[in-house]
């Protein structure tokens, strides 16, 4: 058993590494004596602990300082609503919940941590596995709960008998960063690549402009930079996306199509740009760095052991060490197949010895990476007394790879009288309700909706 | 005139979206007029319904508009 601080600060070692925010840099190293926590760090021990800070830096520490100590850490995306919160507490069997600003919240514990280590009596010790839960959107607008282990997070980055060649001393220091949330499962992979391997990390800050966050991120040298195609886009239209001179650019999350990889690699001729396919149920699977969109055939079927993959039903399906082992709480289905594959839901087509992406199974939509269920959009609109049914579907944008529109059927087929103000009514009714992303960009009323012999909305396929 | 298509869809998204827009000048950034991400997919999509074109969907195309006169620019191209 080894924990992210063991890692960190084998015997005897040097300890390097640390994060950068707007507000300031704090070095790993400043661990070795000091915790954010003061003295409260010790009564958190085998606990299961809600990590719901503001800024990501203090989520960044709090991980370093809980894996090994706590039963359980689950990594809450600062887009949760109160309400959420206590689902995701109560799924989680929580009893603290660590904050970095003062809460009137009593339940759980609440532990406010501080920007800067203090002074900690005695060391680190670890004692148990702790378990790490991410969570991820789920049809009902509650999140679905996703178990991990650090070794399926980690994966060869963990000192071990399969861990990756460490960077060699004397090399070109690397300096990382992501335009991800470190919470969510492409941030976490790369705060663990920098943390594991000693390398300073530059985050991003909660409303942060993307001209000023690659500007901070120019001035730290970075070197290695990753994030979903739409925050590439957002990079590129910033027209500060050239005062970086990265050796590494990394997409994932979304579809990466050729145009993007093309900017990219015009833009920075001097990196390597590649990207990933990674799930937060299934883990990092592949990545692809012949800067071609897709992934080449071989990849599936192999079956190295390492990572399998296979296409069934039009979907890609994966089977590896990365994968999450389960989903917590009640009533919660299995993540993998029978067969120990997870299903990704990402329908896959092979043209000319490569696959190709193409839309999500279950009309599941990718808006700039962040998943929307038409299922939960739908139940807000048909709540409305006007609406009989509703379909939401995804519509193709060059910008967020996806928006989300609406076709909505209303009750009085012979008054249409009156419906722009209905769609104002539902437009406002989904802002109040939903998160942004999840409002239908443009809605549309219709006549009717075409049905299966079964009854069932005729969902558009991609 | 294409420029007051697209001034009228920054106003009307901008309204939608709660957000609020800096003068809109042809040398303005677009990162720093006041739209996210999610309001730019917004305005590309209805500027497709209004004016018939997504010029970012064009084969040639690989420069992303910087200003909100490359932005421009690249409609005018596209509709011609």
């Amino acid at each position: 058993m080894i924990s992210l601080w063991d890692a960190v600060a084998p015997p005897g070692a040097t300890i390097a590494g640390g994060f950068r925010d707007r507000a300031g840099h704090v070095d790993l190293a400043e661990l070795q004596a000091g915790s954010t926590f003061g003295d409260a760090l010790e009564s958190l021990a085998d606990r299961s602990v809600l990590i719901a800070t503001h800024e990501q830096r203090a989520s960044a520490l709090a991980l370093v300082e809980l894996d090994g100590l706590a039963r359980r850490v689950v990594l809450c995306t600062p887009d949760l609503s109160a309400a959420q919160l206590d689902g995701v507490a109560a799924a989680a069997e929580a009893d603290a919940i660590v904050v970095d600003s003062p809460t009137d919240r009593s339940t759980p514990a609440p532990y406010v941590v501080s920007a800067r280590p203090r002074a900690l009596q005695g060391s680190r010790r670890t004692r148990v596995a702790t378990e790490w839960v991410l969570l991820t959107s789920g049809t009902t607008g509650t999140p679905k709960l996703v178990l991990h282990t650090l070794e399926s997070l980690a994966g060869s980055l963990l000192p071990g008998p399969d861990s990756a060649p460490r960077p060699a001393a004397g090399g070109e220091a690397l300096v990382w960063s992501t335009f991800y949330d470190i919470r969510r499962y492409g941030g976490l992979q790369i705060y663990l690549r920098a943390v594991l391997t000693g390398a300073p990390l530059v985050l991003s800050c909660a409303g942060e402009p993307t001209a000023e966050f690659l500007g901070r991120a120019a001035a730290a040298g970075v070197t290695h930079i990753s994030g979903t195609p739409s925050h590439w886009r957002r990079a590129l239209m910033s027209g500060a996306a050239a005062l970086l001179s990265p050796r590494y650019v990394r997409l994932s999350g979304e579809v990466a199509d050729q145009a993007l990889l093309d900017s990219l690699r015009a833009t920075f001729p001097q990196a390597r740009v590649a990207h990933a396919f990674a799930s937060t149920e299934a883990g990092l699977a592949f990545d692809v760095d012949d800067g071609l969109a897709g992934f080449p055939e071989a990849f599936v079927g192999g079956g190295s052991g390492a990572v399998d993959l296979k296409v069934e039903d039009g979907t890609l399906r994966i089977r590896s060490r990365r994968n999450a082992s389960r989903y917590l709480g009640d009533g919660a289905k299995a993540l993998q197949g029978e067969d120990g594959y997870v299903d990704t839901g990402d329908r896959v087509e092979l043209v000319g010895g490569r696959y190709y992406f193409r839309g999500r199974q279950g009309g599941v939509i990718n808006v700039g990476g962040l998943k929307v269920f038409p299922e939960e959009v739908e139940a807000v609109l048909n709540a409305h007394p006007r609406v009989r049914m509703s379909l939401v579907r995804a519509r193709r944008s060059p910008i967020t790879g996806a928006v989300v529109v609406a076709d909505v059927v209303l009750n009085e087929t012979s008054a249409p009288a009156g419906a722009d103000d209905v769609k104002q009514e539902l437009l406002s009714l989904c802002r109040q309700v939903l998160p942004a992303h999840k409002v239908p960009a443009k809605m549309q009323i219709v006549p009717a909706l075409e049905l299966t012999p079964a009854g069932k909305l005729v969902r558009p396929v991609g | 005139m294409t420029r007051d298509t697209i001034v009228s869809v920054f106003n009307e998204v901008a309204v939608s979206q709660g957000r609020t827009l800096a003068p809109l000048s042809d040398d303005l950034r677009l990162t720093e007029c006041g739209l996210d991400s999610l309001s730019f997919a917004i305005v590309v999509a209805n500027l497709e319904d209004s004016l018939g074109v997504d010029p970012f969907n064009a084969a040639e195309w690989v420069d992303f508009p910087v200003t909100l006169g490359d932005f421009v620019q690249l409609y005018d191209r596209a509709v011609a």
